[in-house]
């Protein structure tokens, strides 16, 4: 029996993903197994100073009590996981979507007038490579409010990817369809709805993949800084609890929802590609 | 008389690379008209500025001198009365062939109900053969031929006063080409439309065209030649070689290419001696029973009366 190229992808994806928890599992078996410590050894100190990895079990153990139960709310210190992604993927969506609102109007302008693009092009050009967390202290300071500045980040760190394709894809649509706009009369609000959006759409898409994957590797690490809520407060609460466990299960939460975040998008990217 | 296009005077000169010195004069001196239902069709070299005449025709491009004057009017911009057909097709990918015709259809009458745009959009697709399925097609998934049509479609469907076709048939191939001029023919001589068109082809300009205008080798290349094709229509692809004129027209094309496009290339037009107006190209007519090309020089009767030079 020959299976699908696909299938024999799966199989061998779940061999590895078996090796490998096998691997991590036993290792940590035998780690255990050196038994439990004398009391000169815990006198002396001379027992292993790293606390051991947790074992795979452990990890998924606490995933199921975690997803099991995700919206609980026990005080500040004490939230379901479902509760952490949430106010993340609010803050994500929020200044995602304001970021989007901003650049991909801004991007057909910049692409339609090449006046604009060299007017602006300084600005991109120096804003760009700035690290979003660099903007946190001075958001803070003028925001005041550490929920919107962590928004105002994830805001800046999504216009750019959005803006320069946008604006690169409304730049090179092809002169053909432009002037079978032209010769049809088209206005320029139906130009640019009839013809440049669907011919740039899927650049346009594809910067609108890039932000959301920074937007969501951003937002960990501004809700480290901002605290309080979210999966980037969740990971670094529970590494000063010194629950391993939980941040391990966090991590891989984290990769699974920008794995979510990524396949919407590319959903979108299919539904407006064309075959030229 | 003022006829239906008329073009005067038209240049094109492309500004030197450093903007100094004298730039590139693609064509100069352009003057044409063309009557209201005519077929007319343009010859010459590559580089010798076609396609840049028809798209200041369009109105897609402006020329450095001269005006076009369409029923009257200058033409400025480009206008729903004039459809365009390109060479690459230029159908929008990402929408269905049906839908290629309907924004066009849309486009062209704004107050049309949905059903009216529809029903109008198939009655030209029909005519191209585009129905049974293959309007709902995109356009990567017809062949060339197949969207060619569907571009003739579009511009058939928009009723334009006058239509520019941009060697509409360079990329295909020789059997797809005349079946493709053969329905060409047929819907034409159905709407009367006026037509300019660009061709490379000999053959398919004795067939298509009331005249054919040949131009010399680029730069400053000029319409030298307008030649009267007087066979008669409807013209079938198979009985038009038989046509006594065919190969004397024919073999006057092939030589003008050949040959003359080169000698005559950046020389002016010889005036025909009223005053500074724009010369207007010299007419050939081939009789239909005699093989020999009668210059209008000491021929004056031999020319068609819309053709005549103006008193």
């Amino acid at each position: 029996m020959v299976l699908s190229l696909r299938m024999r992808a799966l199989v061998l994806s779940v061999v590895f993903l078996v090796v490998l928890l096998g691997v991590w599992e036993a290792s940590h078996k035998g780690a255990a197994a050196v038994g439990e410590l004398s009391e000169y050894d815990r006198l002396m100190g001379t027992a292993s100073q790293e606390a051991g990895v947790p074992p795979p079990s452990a990890i998924f153990v606490r995933a199921w009590e975690e997803l099991s139960d995700p919206f609980y709310d026990a005080g500040p210190n004490d939230k379901g996981i479902g509760i952490q992604i949430g106010y993340s993927l609010h803050r994500v969506l929020a200044g995602y979507l304001a970021a989007a609102i901003i650049a991909i109007p801004l991007g057909f302008l910049i692409g339609m007038s090449p006046l604009m693009y060299k007017a602006l092009d300084p600005f991109i050009q120096v804003l760009k490579p700035i690290s979003p967390l660099a903007w946190m202290p001075l958001a803070l300071f003028i925001i005041k409010d550490s929920q919107a500045s962590a928004i105002f980040v994830i805001f800046i760190c999504s216009i750019w990817p959005m803006l320069i394709n946008t604006a690169f894809g409304v730049a090179g649509v092809r002169k053909d369809w432009v002037n079978v706009a032209r010769t049809h009369e088209l206005g320029s609000l139906q130009t640019a709805l009839i013809v440049i959006l669907p011919a740039a759409a899927p650049t346009i898409l594809t910067g609108m993949r890039i932000s959301i994957g920074i937007a969501w590797l951003v937002i960990v690490a501004a809700e480290m800084l901002v605290g309080g809520t979210g999966i980037g407060y969740y990971v670094w609460n529970e590494w000063n609890n010194l629950d391993l466990t939980s941040v391990i299960f966090s991590i891989l939460l984290i990769g699974v929802v920008g794995m979510t975040l990524d396949a919407l998008l590319a959903a979108v990217a299919r539904m407006v590609a064309y075959a030229d | 008389m003022s006829s239906f296009l008329e073009v005067q005077g038209l240049s094109k000169t492309y500004p030197a690379p450093n903007r100094k010195g004298e730039g590139l004069t693609v064509f100069r001196d352009v003057t044409l008209r063309i009557e209201k239902g005519e077929f007319v069709c343009v010859i010459g070299h590559s580089g010798c500025g076609k396609s840049t005449i028809l798209n200041v025709l369009a109105g897609l491009e402006t020329a450095s001198k001269g005006v076009v004057i369409m029923d009257g009017k200058e033409v400025a911009g480009p206008s729903l009365d004039r459809g365009v057909v390109f060479q690459n097709y230029s159908l929008l990918p990402w929408l269905s062939a049906l839908s290629n015709v309907t924004f066009a259809v849309k486009a062209r009458n704004p107050k049309w109900s949905r059903e009216q745009v529809r029903e109008h959009s198939y009655t030209y697709l029909e005519m191209v053969g585009l129905t049974g399925g293959a309007e709902h097609r995109k356009p990567h998934q017809l062949s060339g031929g197949m969207r060619q049509r569907v571009s003739i479609a579009r511009a058939f469907a928009i009723q334009p006063k006058l239509l520019l076709l941009d060697e509409p048939f360079g990329a295909l191939d020789a059997l797809t080409r005349g079946s493709i001029q053969d329905e060409l023919l047929r819907i034409w001589s159905g709407t009367g439309q006026t037509v300019f068109m660009i061709t490379h082809d000999v053959d398919e300009a004795i067939l298509l065209s009331d005249r054919i205008l040949l131009m010399t080798n680029g730069p400053e290349a000029r319409v030298a030649e307008s030649v009267a094709v007087e066979i008669k229509r409807p013209r079938e692809r198979a009985s038009i070689i038989h046509d006594p004129s065919y190969y004397a027209i024919r073999n006057h094309l092939v030589e003008f290419l050949s040959k003359r496009s080169a000698e005559l290339a950046g020389k002016p037009l010889e005036s025909t001696g009223e005053g500074d107006g724009p010369v207007e190209p010299r007419v050939v007519r081939f009789h239909p029973k005699g093989p020999a090309p009668v210059s209008p020089s000491g021929a004056g009767p031999s020319e068609p009366p819309g053709l005549a030079a103006r008193a």
